[in-house]
């Protein structure tokens, strides 16, 4: 054996690995590259057959105009300004998300600390909104919306969505792993229920608070039936309908220049919340605190 | 400071179990009171009562004069150290300390006081902007009973807080919380299924069996006077030897077997006789009272002593003798077990009570 010189140990075939990560990597990336390049060429250099695959020199021209004016079919605007949209869908994600969060810490709160009657009752009720699925109570919910006047705002956006069957049902098992002693301990302290939910249970549920933040943040983010029924309004569009807006299906052309710089600005904010908390997010997964 | 009185204590769960099956006594002002009994028989639920972490079922709970039957934990002016420490474990060890007092609007000025002076008491200085996670076991059962003394209670409740450790720290912080108590002179009750920590902490000893209160007294009493059977064999290691013997007519007491141990008794009907390892012996006993054959079934040698596992009479029963230094008798050597009057305990054998 020559002496050693330091290297790693490398087993054989250790590249193996390293091209399955790299294929997969491309194999991820190239629509997203070939969408980012479609944003960067006029509508004829997309239409001819096969699209180049370097970016042309329409970049700021395309992403200028979808922010600032918005898009359509065939020249047509028939969308908000994707900034306007960006803020409708951003506003929405986040009162679902934090709106979620708040509620269901409060329901697991009351369901797993107190001694409420039908306390099981009341936790099966909402166990079981979890298996169904949205669109089966889309029509009522609409009905409801409809007669409270919420048609066409931010409230009939989000409010609809914020109850939670799956974060209640997740606080639940978490607050459940917190030992009584802890809790008795607390009493024994002269914490009442508002300080000992303020001082202990919401500190213990950050790492578990910020996964769901996540998950529910994409999930506001990506609604789209919702908002489609409860929206008639080009102010309130979302991204999400705004995308689906600019795809003109009914025989006009479609900018698909535009469309695709929209798409990739559409993912930029849950891409963002999820490489921000990525450190929270996977230690709320895997580990409690305690 | 103030004692604690219990007043034909009743608990029965949701479930229909009567845990504690009215249970009376006091803890008198400044004593170290030790609650001890197999597991299952109520401790925990006495002390808790006492703690207003359960909800009393029928008698009264006082500490000093107050009746705290209705009363919040908060209110009741306790400190309680658990088993598993309960240490908030997002707050640092001087929040966990500082939090109770906070809640009761302690100055802030008045909380560093305390608290400091409570983590020199215990030598948990240098550990006060660590979280719990950062301390050793032995750590965090300090920040534990920190907690508890910064309040300056009326008293402390401690359920099993050694049972986590090993066992030399046991034997470590069963000596500090005894010093502890002693130096601040605070009310304290303490339980505990293990006998030693029981005989060594407390200035008197409860024992428990299945919900009722099988004797009070002081360690010594308890451990040299007991009251049934059930404390005879519980309270001492290894336990009393107790075995069954009948009277005849004439008062002389005689095994299963027939064989005669020399004592005798007016009782009527038969008898449990106690009598503990360390009182026989094998060797001669001048004036021997208590004096039976056997045989050597087993030497166990634990280096100062040896344990003679001896069969008495033809068929047993086998009983233990605590022999000083080495004895090497091999089994089946015939002898003679032999204790004094005072060594022998006299139970009946329907009731398991002395008489
Ligand atoms: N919350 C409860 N609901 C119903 N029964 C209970 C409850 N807590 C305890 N018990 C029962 O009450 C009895 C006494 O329990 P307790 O916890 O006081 O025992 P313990 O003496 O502390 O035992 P250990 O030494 O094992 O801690 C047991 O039979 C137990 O099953
Ligand atoms: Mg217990």
């Amino acid at each position: 054996m020559a002496a050693s010189t330091g290297d790693t140990y490398r087993p054989k075939g250790y590249w193996v690995p390293h091209v399955v990560i790299a294929v997969g990597i491309l194999i991820t990336a190239f629509p997203l590259w070939v969408a980012f390049v479609a944003s960067t060429l006029t509508l004829g250099q997309i239409s001819q057959a096969p699209m180049q695959l370097w970016p042309g020199d329409q970049f700021w021209v395309v992403w200028k105009d979808v922010l600032e004016v918005g898009g359509g079919g065939g020249g047509r605007i028939i969308t908000a300004p994707v900034s306007t949209m960006m803020w409708n869908s951003f506003v929405m994600a986040m009162v679902i998300a934090v709106g979620k969060i708040v509620i269901s810490l409060m329901s697991a709160y009351a369901i797993v600390f107190f001694r409420v009657p039908f306390r099981t009752f009341f936790f099966w009720m909402i166990f079981v909104t979890l298996m169904l699925p949205v669109e089966v109570r889309i029509i009522p919910t609409l009905q409801v919306v409809s007669d409270l006047g919420m048609l066409n705002s931010f409230a009939g956006l989000t409010v609809p969505l914020i109850a939670s069957a799956t974060a209640t049902f997740m606080f639940r098992q978490f607050f459940m792993t917190i030992p009584d002693e802890l809790v008795e301990a607390a009493k024994i302290d002269g914490a009442g229920p508002v300080r000992f939910f303020f001082d202990i249970v919401l500190p213990l549920s950050r790492t578990t608070i910020a996964a769901l933040f996540v998950i529910l943040f994409i999930y506001g983010w990506n609604q789209y039936l919702w908002p489609l029924l409860v929206t008639t309004n080009q102010n309130l569009d979302t991204v999400v309908i705004g995308l689906a807006k600019q795809i003109d299906t009914a025989g006009g052309v479609t900018e698909w220049n535009k469309v695709m710089a929209t798409a990739l600005l559409a993912l930029l904010p849950p891409m963002l919340v999820v490489i921000l908390m990525q450190r929270w997010f996977v230690k709320g997964l895997v580990e409690t605190e305690k | 400071m103030a004692e604690v009185r219990l007043n034909g204590v009743r608990k029965v769960y949701a479930g229909g179990v009567e845990a504690v099956k009215g249970v009376s006594f006091t803890v008198p002002d400044k004593t170290f009171c030790v609650l001890v009994g197999p597991s299952g028989c109520g401790k925990s639920t006495l002390l808790r009562l006492v703690a207003g972490l359960e909800t009393i079922t029928s008698g009264d709970v006082l500490i000093g004069d107050d009746r705290v039957n209705d009363k919040d934990p908060s209110d009741r002016d306790i400190a309680m150290v658990f088993q598993n420490y309960a240490l908030y474990p997002h707050m640092s060890v001087y929040e966990n300390m500082a939090y109770g007092l906070k809640n009761r609007g302690t100055s802030k000025a008045d909380i560093d006081k305390r608290v400091k002076e409570a983590a020199k008491i215990l030598a948990i200085e240098g550990f006060l902007n660590r979280k719990p996670r950062q301390l050793s076991g032995g750590q965090r059962q300090r920040v534990a009973m920190g907690r508890a003394i910064v309040r300056q209670p009326k008293a402390f409740l401690f359920d099993e807080p050694l049972s986590n450790l090993d066992a030399k720290l046991r034997v470590q912080m069963r000596v500090e919380i005894r010093k502890l108590q002693r130096n601040l002179g605070v009310t304290s009750i303490y339980v505990t299924h293990d006998q030693l920590e029981a005989m060594t902490l407390g200035d008197m000893l409860v024992v428990m069996n299945g919900g009722v209160i099988e004797q009070i007294g002081s360690p010594l009493e308890v451990y040299a006077d007991p009251a049934s059977t059930f404390v005879a064999t519980f309270i001492g290691s290894p336990p009393m030897n107790v075995f069954p013997v009948s009277v005849d007519g004439a008062g002389i007491l005689s095994l299963a077997d027939g064989t005669r141990v020399g004592a005798t008794s007016d009782h009527k009907g038969d008898l449990l006789l106690g009598l503990r390892p360390e009182n026989l012996t094998i060797d001669d006993l001048p004036g021997a009272t208590f004096v039976a054959t056997g045989r050597v079934a087993l030497m166990e040698p634990l280096g100062a002593e040896t344990l003679a596992y001896i069969t008495l009479g033809t068929s047993g029963p086998e009983i233990i003798v605590r022999l000083q230094g080495h004895a090497t008798q091999p089994p089946g050597t015939p002898v003679t077990v032999r204790a004094a009057a005072s060594a022998i305990h006299r139970f009946d054998a329907k009731t398991g009570r002395k008489v």
